[in-house]
């Protein structure tokens, strides 16, 4: 990490020195020559792949090409690749990829981090290439000692040769072994013969994180760079009308202002300055179509919409009959507001663009999309062009964006000002800058029969879409449906006989993104409050329920059975306390959370304890997956108890975390996370903790007031005591 | 010019005094590990301690820091800084780690006035710290962690 920023061996990179030795797989060297190449001074190295260095110094690197903005694939994904290779753990390292087809998602096709994939998409690839350098290294050391690989084993970094007692570190076999083949076909390790897969490994990113050294996006500094702020339209989708930079100008440090595709930046020395001067700059905007966009109308609008049939995403059976039919009907309606990602780091950008090239940094997790803006907004060639992944203070979605455009504002300052740029957001810029989890507004009648049961659901989802538009339109969009609007409600799991889910597009403008767990986010609590408003009708246990209505050997009910043993469901409480229950799959695993919160008479909610069981298949490193749940339980309470990204006069309220809020320490709940024991495929964790935690905390809110949630944020005054 | 010692060095800089602190720590100085988070004291992630004491450099004029001891996560001192360290990595407590600057520093401050705070303790020194990636019980387990190994070493 430190060294592809060691800024002051710019030249150096910028040279694009080609590797040395060292055999590449389906790898051009000179495009990813920057990071392997400053290994080389070292020493001599073993490259066998793109994902593996090995140095005469013993140490073994593991380029990642996901983006650590949290989740933990710089330590993950080693781990794969050490397991297989044998390798001394205390001696592996990690490198963020640079961008090349050959770092590109094993099942997107593109160079990407998101949908909770970096282990599951790396587990067949990256083992691979780590038993490939394997092979490699037992090939040397029989040569070296005249005697047959099958003869020689390896553990912790060597290769030893039992019968004769002898063994060569990797690091001592590194220049022979970048001279043979890698072998065509290799055998990945049985399970069994785990050493670090599975166990709870520290991470290999800490150290930087917790000294200061930890480089973001926003850290990166280069000789002669300047730091921009832009003005954007206060309104989206509005544009620059005209401009006056004369008192901009005026404050001391600021050198430029120029205009570009998304507004005027304000160029200076530092923050501080190109703040003032886009304080004081005059911009007179054409608001465009938004100028009156009201949250309340809005809503109206998706109410009216919601009358309409949509797009069908599922139907069994006939509902509308089977509702007709039923013993009992229950109806709701449902709003959930955009939300922001609000990643701790601003958006941010640094951009050098040159005569001859031009460097990027940034905390991104769309290398890919990044890279062909950046091509694009310089005209220069692909080979001219290079994107360096810095650490990303957290991701969530909004860092995957498929405009570009945090990148693209950079990069058009540099080609017009002439000098590396550093775009910084403030935290307003951040927080009204768009590309929400857009509103959802949700419409449901269910019926059930005499002994209680479901026999018909009818559901409606009025969202935008974020892909409509977008080169990811043929992949997500199917049969006029947008898979990211109704995934959760698409794929209920519960044996319901007539069941019917459809789409209704609601009108484009603001800008919306997937925001981790994506539809899930506002799907999972309209279907387990429902689900539980349900049970309640039909007079029975909410768990007792949801385990009747699921497949005996679903991963559902086997989450479920965990989480209510671990919560001791039913189990008396504290008075005014209660619990509520939910659980769904997302990214494909199982999570299951039960919640237990009480409700003050000011209407104050507190949320006291959260348990939750997880299925997600195979562990690679236990401790990653119990955080990655944990802050997928605080992620969800920010949501259900805060998150509100609302418009008046078509601008966005909310700005900074004083109106927008976060949950904090003294708000903590205690959390128990217990992972089950799985041999079922493998799933991803950075978002499935998500979804079911704002349904179980609306139905711990209900077991404890009688009064039922329908529209988030939870809000204190309709849960105050009359 | 204005005098200031950060980290136990002296300099003098020319910059305007209004300048937030944590802009002359971070590109003045370069040592980028206090973070920008709000710009106005409402996440804690450009917490430093000034004269020993945690504030918010994002909203300290640069001018209120004259002739005082500003100390950053680069420099803060092993005895303090070293528990800290080691707990949060027996704990893995960062996940994204751009606030996690801002926590330590939060938390130095808090175990150098009560070296061995309850919860309620931690709850009121952090609250002012917002962690999106939510490691907040991470962080209260290695505050604690972190109290017993400073009282270890202080032994020894």
């Amino acid at each position: 990490m430190s060294e592809i920023l060691n800024l002051s061996r710019r030249g150096f990179l910028r040279a694009g020195i080609a590797a040395g030795s060292g055999l590449i797989l389906g790898v051009h060297l000179s495009r990813f020559g920057s990071s392997i190449a400053l290994a080389e001074e070292k020493g001599r190295t073993f490259v066998p792949n793109a994902f593996i260095r090995i140095g005469s110094d013993d140490v073994v690197t593991v380029i990642v090409n996901h983006s650590e903005m949290g989740q933990g694939p710089y330590t993950t994904i080693p781990m794969l690749v050490a397991d297989e290779l044998d390798a001394d753990w205390s001696k592996v390292r990690f490198e963020p990829a640079p961008v090349d087809p050959a770092y590109n998602h094993s099942v997107y096709g593109l160079q990407m981090t998101g949908g909770s994939t970096s282990t599951w998409s790396e587990w067949d690839r990256v083992r691979k290439a780590g038993a490939v350098a394997r092979a490699m290294l037992v090939t040397d050391a029989a040569n070296t000692w005249g005697v047959e690989p099958a003869t020689c084993r390896t553990e912790n970094g060597f290769v030893i040769h039992d019968a004769s007692n002898r063994r060569l570190s990797y690091g001592q076999l590194v220049d022979k072994a970048a001279e043979l083949k890698p072998p065509q076909n290799v055998t990945v390790k049985d399970p069994k013969s785990f050493k670090i897969i599975g166990k709870a490994t520290k991470r290999l990113d800490t150290p930087e994180k917790i000294d200061g050294t930890g480089i973001f996006g926003i850290d990166v500094k280069l000789p002669g760079m300047l730091t921009a702020l832009v003005a954007r339209s206060p309104v989206f989708g509005g544009k620059v009308k005209s401009f006056n930079a004369d008192k901009a100008k005026a404050i001391p440090g600021v050198r430029d202002v120029v205009q570009i595709d998304r507004g005027v930046a304000v160029v200076a020395d530092g923050f501080w300055p190109a703040k003032k001067g886009r304080e004081a700059l005059e911009v007179v905007w054409d608001d465009g179509p938004l100028a009156d966009l009201d949250s309340k109308t809005q809503g109206k609008k998706y109410a009216e919409l919601a009358e309409k049939p949509g797009a069908v995403a599922r139907n069994d059976g006939n509902a509308a009959e089977a509702l007709a039919k039923g013993e009992k009907k229950i109806e709701a309606v449902y709003d959930l507001p955009y939300l922001a990602h609000a990643t701790m780091e601003p958006m941010n950008c640094v951009a050098e663009v040159r005569a001859d090239g031009c460097d990027v940094w940034v905390g991104t997790q769309f290398q890919t999309g990044d890279f062909q803006a950046t091509v694009q907004e310089t005209g220069l060639k692909p080979d001219q062009v290079k994107l360096h992944t810095t650490l990303l203070g957290g991701g969530f979605g909004r860092r995957a964006v498929i405009d570009s455009h945090f990148v693209r504002e950079a990069v058009q300052i540099s080609k017009i000002v002439k000098a590396p740029i550093k775009v910084i957001w403030t935290r307003e810029d951040d927080m009204r800058g768009g590309y929400y989890r857009p509103r959802a507004y949700h419409t449901v009648s269910a019926a059930l029969d005499a002994k209680g049961d479901p026999i018909a659901w009818k559901q409606r989802i009025v969202c935008q879409s974020f892909i409509a538009g977008t080169p990811f339109e043929s992949v997500i969009i199917k049969n006029g449906v947008d898979a990211t609007a109704v995934e959760g409600s698409n794929d209920i799991p519960y044996k319901i006989p007539n069941l019917y889910v459809d789409w209704q597009q609601a009108p484009q403008g603001v800008p919306t993104l997937w925001l981790r767990s994506v539809g899930h986010t506002h799907s999972a609590f309209v279907v387990e409050t429902m689900l539980d408003e349900l049970a309640h009708a039909a007079g029975r246990d909410p768990v007792e329920y949801r385990k009747s209505l699921l497949d005996k050997s679903s991963r559902q009910l086997r989450v479920l059975n965990a989480v209510t043993e671990k919560a001791a469901w039913g189990s008396p409480l504290p008075d005014g306390r209660g619990r509520g229950v939910a659980v769904h799959e997302s990214f494909g695993s199982y999570i299951a959370h039960v919640v237990e919160a009480s409700v003050s008479p000011e209407g104050r909610v507190k949320v006291h304890r959260v348990v939750s069981a997880v299925d997600c298949g195979p562990v690679v490193n236990p401790d990653t997956v119990k955080a990655q749940i944990e802050g997928g339980i605080v992620f969800g309470l920010t949501a259900a108890l805060y998150g509100e990204i609302t418009f008046e006069q078509g601008r966005v309220k909310q700005g900074n975390f004083h109106d927008y809020p976060m949950l904090r320490m003294n708000e903590m709940p205690v959390v128990e996370v217990h992972l089950v024991e799985s041999k079922d495929r493998m799933g991803g964790v950075g978002e499935p903790g998500v979804p079911p935690v704002a349904p179980a905390l609306a139905n711990a809110i209900f077991a404890v007031t009688g009064k039922r949630i329908r529209n988030l944020p939870i809000r204190r005054e309709e849960l105050k005591k009359a | 010019m204005l005098k200031l010692k950060i980290n136990g060095k002296e300099h003098s800089v020319d910059v305007s005094h209004d300048t937030p602190l944590l802009w002359v720590i971070r590109e003045t100085f370069g040592l980028t590990g206090t973070k920008f988070g709000c710009g106005m004291a409402q996440c804690g992630a450009c917490t430093v301690h000034l004269d020993g004491e945690a504030i918010r450099s994002c909203v300290t004029p640069v001018s209120r820091a004259a002739s005082k001891e500003v100390t950053t996560i680069e420099g803060l001192p092993p005895d303090v800084g070293e528990p800290l360290r080691q707990a949060w990595i027996a704990v893995d407590v960062p996940q994204c780690g751009y606030c996690q600057s801002g926590q330590i520093m939060a938390a130095a401050e808090l175990l150098r006035e009560t070296p061995r705070p309850t919860d309620e303790d931690i709850d009121e020194a952090m609250s002012g710290n917002i962690c999106r990636c939510g490691t907040y019980h991470r962080v209260r387990k290695a505050i604690h962690l972190a109290a017993d190994l400073k009282v270890k070493g202080g032994q020894r």
